[in-house]
């Protein structure tokens, strides 16, 4: 037990090991104090409760994000859709929002928050559906299918649900929207972090009970790590397939309960900017694991937000670097794309 | 052939390689423990033993994939130091790995030539002086290799013989080959067995791994037995017999012979009419087959393989589609079932790959335990899986199957060869099947392992199971059969009691003479 632990957070640690240490050679090298600069960095993303709330704020949507692609990876499969998934199911989030204002609260939220699951879930489904049928490999079709969830939200927000003058629609309905968590902490006032965060923690542990515990869970890690094998023990691959993205897509979609309900309160085209491949960044670091992926969220996070902090004295860009860093180590340390090479290889192979 | 040229243990020739002493401790496991070993000069030297016995690790200590915890190595009585694979190649030994390290994309020319590429002008791959030389080693050895083929177009066999001429284009003049019958066919052991001899006669020295004892007699000079880590003998071939190499193997006496009454057939369980099925590559592999199975009798198939019997286990198991026919199963029509509604129905399976289908290697062996009717209660109600039923059942069966280590969390790839088959087998069985189609249950499993299976199967059909085994070992379906069917090109070339049959018309029928 204890030496499985160590083997599954032994890559992640040398991964942030190494990217502090590269990256304070970036700093030494444009003539700032690396202890100077990480210092403020750590002030200012956990030092006090503006910063924890922001880090939280830039980590919810990572959270959803990063469980999709690792309960895609579980079954073994790629999702590089969950930048589309997030803009179908925001998309979604805000339409119910605002067209049944008539409604109250306590069944818009959560119709609102199974709007955003069940967009997401269509537009993972679609892949999943033309993988099952076809044998089409889903890294191709979920690309593509970004591309396309891009330029329809794109198309609705500029032409049929907008407000003249903007990029966003209109605001959803008051009792749609949920209370940020400086309504009830004080402390983290002028922080967006608002309940969803809670919502990602729960659907953590949601992810974690569904792979471990259910029989459902059981089928899709068995198609994960040997297709045949599970095949032959009676698991239907092209229902597992279609099931695994359909989930997957709709984690990917309640990113749209952070934004849409929780923070902007309207969907605004383009908001995500790359939230979703994020999320096969926060997976990686994970290892796949929903515990692993909230604790990455929250690195990621800080990173993100940290940047604005310490742009006073360095380049943001530098933690995009210390980002990149992280994620090779990662990469060289699991052999991610020798797995993906095989499969895009094989291919087919095992449906149809 | 010639008689063993050497003398019993007190020999006056000098051994190529003698290692004393050696020992090697893996975390709990003492895979050495103080091993004496020596191979002479142009001999073919077997070393056999259980799966587990120490035999690869001694052996990958003498290539340099191992450093030993103690003892050293002598060649020609100058004690020597292997640190790594290229010294040992430097030294003149070369092995031949049971999974081979070949790069399929390649040409034979250019894996043979890998990182010993010979350069014309200081660093121009001299392709032409390679092709020679191959063909030069193939024709002396009787190697048949084409320089020019793509390793991936080539056959199990084939792919042997091109790591053969490696190691020897690489100027091997002691050759490891670690279990190389494992993977095939009876035809190219055979014909693995007379590069074997030629090499021999060339002055070749040959350490050769296996579990196999009738290969052993067939081929080997002398013979050296490991048990636990430690050798519990060493014997010239000429003066033992299988039965003795057996009992030194498991360290008891053990009954190669199946022992089994006769068979009270029942009804009919499995009955296949005109059924045709595609194979892998598209084409048709089951041409037009028909066969049945009664309960409490063993029908098993003889054949060369690659003449439809994936495809037949497949069709049965509901994992491929026939073309046109019908499977039956109690009567009842199976032929569109899935996998699943056909495994409900009470068929077991016992993969003829169990890497590939047979288990998950990165499950646990309780999770393996219940690959197949996880879906069913007591291990899973409407959506949880019962964990405390899961963990129960692989303690039952890992005690009554005798599987080590019995401990349920471990993952199943890190189990032994063996004990990962009978992990495959006691699951199958556990689920106290009506219909049992085996394929290859004792593919690459030891001989107590075997002798296990065995029983288990015999006590199977006493129960009243109906048991379909396929096997590529011919002795295999002659030991446990009732009755026999020849399988030739995807058709039942003709079916006969078990109690008629022989060896010569059985072969005929299986390269369809007959």
């Amino acid at each position: 037990m204890a030496r499985k632990l160590i083997g599954a957070i032994a890559v992640p640690i040398i991964a942030i090991a190494a990217s502090v240490a590269a990256g304070a050679v970036f700093i030494a090298a444009i003539g700032q104090s690396p202890a100077l600069v990480y210092g403020m960095l750590l002030k200012g993303t956990f030092g006090n409760f503006y910063g924890v709330g922001q880090v939280l704020f830039k980590a919810t949507p990572l959270i959803f994000t990063g469980l999709a692609v690792a309960l895609a990876f579980k079954a073994g499969l790629f999702n590089i859709g969950a930048e589309g998934q997030l803009y179908i199911g925001a998309f979604a989030v805000a339409w119910v929002g605002f067209s049944f204002p008539s409604l109250p609260g306590f069944a818009l939220v959560p119709l609102c928050i199974l709007a955003g699951a069940a967009g997401g879930a269509l537009w993972g489904a679609i892949p999943g559906y033309l993988k099952a049928k076809f044998g089409a490999h889903e890294v191709i079709n979920t690309i593509m299918l970004n591309f396309i969830a891009m330029a329809l939200t794109g198309y609705l927000v500029t032409y049929v649900y907008f407000v003249p003058e903007t990029v966003h629609t209109q605001r959803i309905a008051t009792q749609a929207q949920i209370p940020r968590l400086e309504q009830f902490w004080p402390a983290f006032r002028g922080s967006p972090v608002n309940v969803s965060f809670f919502l990602a923690l729960g659907i953590a542990v949601a992810v974690y009970l569904f792979l471990q515990k259910t029989k459902f869970g059981f089928e899709l890690r068995a198609m994960g790590l040997n297709p045949s094998a599970a095949e032959y023990g009676g698991i239907g691959l092209g229902s597992g397939v279609i099931t695994a993205m359909t989930l997957s897509g709709a984690l990917s979609g309640l990113v749209g309960v952070d934004f849409v309900m929780g923070y902007k309160h309207y969907y605004e085209g383009g908001f995500s900017s790359g939230i979703g491949f994020m999320g096969i960044a926060v997976a990686l670091l994970g290892r796949n694991h929903p515990l692993g992926v909230v604790l990455a969220a929250l690195l990621f996070g800080a990173l993100s937000y940290g940047g604005l902090v310490i742009n006073a004295i360095v380049p943001k860009e530098l933690v995009d670097i210390l980002q990149a860093i992280v994620i090779l180590v990662v990469i060289a340390g699991t052999n991610v794309f020798g797995k993906l090479a095989l499969s895009l290889r094989r291919g087919s192979q095992w449906i149809g | 052939m010639f008689p063993p040229h050497d003398a019993p243990s007190i020999s006056p020739s000098v051994p190529c390689v003698r290692m004393e002493g050696i020992s090697k401790r893996f975390a709990l496991v003492k895979a050495n423990d103080c091993v004496d070993f020596s191979v002479h000069a142009g001999e073919i030297h077997a070393l056999v033993g259980e799966n587990g016995a120490g035999k690869s690790t001694l052996m990958r200590i003498l290539y340099g994939m191992y450093r030993a915890d103690s003892g050293r190595i002598l060649i020609k009585e100058k004690p020597i130091e292997i640190r790594s694979p290229a010294g040992a190649i430097s030294l003149g030994i070369g092995m031949v790995h049971q999974h081979f390290m070949l790069i399929p994309p390649l040409s034979v020319a250019e894996n043979v030539v890998l990182g010993s590429e010979p350069v014309s002008a200081g660093f121009v791959l001299d392709r032409k002086g390679a092709r020679e030389r191959i063909t030069e080693l193939s024709q002396k050895f009787g190697l048949a290799v084409e320089p020019d083929a793509l390793v991936e177009r080539l056959s199990v066999g084939a792919q042997q013989r091109v790591e053969i001429v490696k190691i020897l284009f690489r100027g091997a003049e002691l050759l490891i080959l670690d279990e190389p019958t494992a993977v095939l066919t009876p035809q190219e052991t055979e014909a693995l067995f007379a590069v074997l001899r030629k090499l021999k006669e060339q002055g070749k020295t040959i350490i050769f791994i296996t579990h196999k004892l009738s290969e052993v007699m067939e081929v080997s000079d002398r013979v050296t037995v490991m048990r636990r880590g430690k050798v519990v003998g060493v014997l010239n071939t000429r003066e033992t017999s299988t039965e003795e190499l057996a009992t030194l193997m498991v360290g008891r006496k053990v009954l190669l012979e199946v022992e089994k009454g006769p068979a009270a057939a029942g009804k009919v369980v499995l009955e296949l009419s005109n059924v045709f099925a595609l194979g892998a590559s598209k084409v048709h592999k089951l041409n037009g087959i028909s066969l049945s199975v009664s309960s409490g009798e063993i029908l098993g198939i003889a054949g060369v393989e690659g003449n439809g019997q994936t495809e037949l286990v497949e069709v049965i198991t509901g994992l491929r589609k026939p073309t046109s026919g019908v499977v039956r199963l109690l009567d009842r029509d199976i032929t569109s079932l899935s996998p699943r509604e056909i495994l409900k129905l009470g068929v077991g399976h016992i993969p003829e790959d169990r890497q590939k289908r047979g288990m998950i290697s990165g499950f646990s062996v309780a999770e393996n335990l219940i690959l197949g009717s996880h879906f069913n209660p007591p291990y899973a109600g409407r959506l949880w899986l019962e964990r405390q039923s899961v963990l129960e059942n692989a303690r039952n069966v890992l005690d009554r199957f005798d599987i080590r280590p019995q401990a349920p969390q471990l993952p199943a790839g890190s189990l032994s060869g063996g004990n990962q088959q009978k992990l495959v087998v006691a699951r199958e069985l556990s689920r106290n099947p009506v219909l049992l189609v085996a394929s290859q249950p004792t593919r690459g499993v030891d001989i107590g392992a075997i002798e296990f299976i065995h029983r288990s199967l015999i006590k199977q059909r006493d129960r009243g199971c109906a048991i379909l085994l396929v096997s590529a070992d011919l002795s295999e379906i002659l030991s446990l059969s009732d009755r026999i069917a020849v399988i030739y090109a995807g058709r039942i070339a003709g079916t006969i009691d078990a109690g008629k049959a022989d060896e010569k018309e059985l072969g005929m029928m299986m390269t369809g003479v007959l």
